[in-house]
């Protein structure tokens, strides 16, 4: 697993109080990892700042598992 | 930072949202300083964002409040008046607008957004206000939270600017009617700060850039920043001060120019 996968999955645990292994690629942060709106929003600003980079909201809207976030950020970094 | 500037004073914080929170910084201020606080939360949502920050604190005290509810609004002074009794400051940093109306023209704004933003952003700090009244001891002080778009054009800051405009002349109406009981009341306009409410504003990032490369300390404040300019607020540090807005935007409201050191930057960088 990238780097980036890692440090990804580090904040989505410790934002979601999520189990490791429920971390997958096609985890749905709503429907699989129990986030609600605010953590959706949380969890890009997290990104943001763990990451230097700028996720813009219709950017964010698309990011809805894991798989998707991992590929923006390392799109985008 | 140490200090018992806040000792043996209980009070009030409302619009705790998580720790990105300009209320987080200055509830941390007021604890390190020795108050005794309450907070105020909206809704499950928020309980458990505001919930482990009140433990980090030993805040016990969390009333779930809307402020648009006058009902919720009584029951929440209620609440703390059996708890708290008196009170010594108050802390209102709530606002809310329909995020689709935070960018393009402010002329584009429905009236039920407008009614809706200036209700939970102005209003909400008068109507708690009248109850705080009730219980606040001479030598109170209340404080609420404002933005440099309430003076002049920011881009996309929309209908929040003209609520935080009337929200600083409430300031002054309210500094008017509780002064005669020794309760003051003021704003601080905070710079930019990345928070969960800023995250509905359009090309924010855009302005935090503009103000860390043109304000006079070259920076971004902090919601310690805030919240220590909260203290001397809330504190008898600010014993003679009412009625005003206090700038903690690391000077960038004296600027009538782009820096000559800032480089050009694009929106969209």
């Amino acid at each position: 697993m990238s780097d980036v996968a890692d440090r990804v999955k580090k904040i989505v645990v410790d934002h979601l109080g999520v189990e490791e292994d429920k971390v997958t690629d096609n985890a749905s942060f709503i429907d699989d990892l129990g986030a609600d709106s605010l953590d959706t929003v949380e969890l890009v600003m997290a990104f943001e700042e763990e990451f230097g980079i700028e996720i813009p909201d219709d950017a964010a809207e698309t990011i809805q598992t894991f798989g998707d976030a991992v590929k923006f950020i390392t799109d985008a970094s | 930072m140490s200090n018992q500037l806040m000792a043996g004073k209980r009070g009030l914080i409302m619009g705790l949202a998580n720790d990105k929170s300009i209320a987080w910084g200055i509830a941390r201020a007021c604890a390190e300083a020795g108050a005794e606080m309450a907070f105020t939360y909206m809704g499950d949502q928020f309980k458990k964002r505001v919930k482990p920050l009140a433990d980090q604190l030993g805040v016990t005290r969390l009333y779930d409040c809307n402020v648009s509810d006058e009902a919720s609004i009584d029951a929440t002074f209620d609440a703390l008046k059996a708890d708290l009794g008196e009170i010594d400051f108050i802390v209102h940093a709530i606002g809310f607008s329909d995020k689709s109306e935070l960018r393009g023209r402010y002329l584009e704004t429905s009236r039920d957004n407008f009614l809706m933003t200036m209700d939970v952003s102005c209003y909400s700090f008068t109507a708690v206000m009248q109850r705080a009244e009730k219980m606040m001891r001479p030598g109170g002080s209340a404080l609420t939270l404002t933005y440099y778009g309430a003076e002049q054009v920011m881009p996309h800051y929309n209908v929040m600017g003209v609520a935080k405009a009337a929200l600083e002349a409430s300031v002054k109406y309210l500094a008017e009617d509780l002064g005669k009981d020794g309760i003051r009341v003021n704003a601080i306009s905070a710079g930019p700060i990345k928070t969960l409410a800023a995250s509905g504003i359009g090309d924010f990032r855009y302005i935090l850039k503009w103000n860390e490369l043109n304000s006079p300390l070259r920076r971004n404040v902090t919601i310690d920043d805030v919240g220590k300019s909260a203290l001397y607020i809330l504190s008898d540090l600010a014993s003679g001060v009412t009625g005003e807005t206090l700038h903690v935007d690391a000077g960038y409201h004296i600027v009538g120019m782009k820096a000559v050191d800032a480089p050009d930057i694009d929106a969209t960088s």
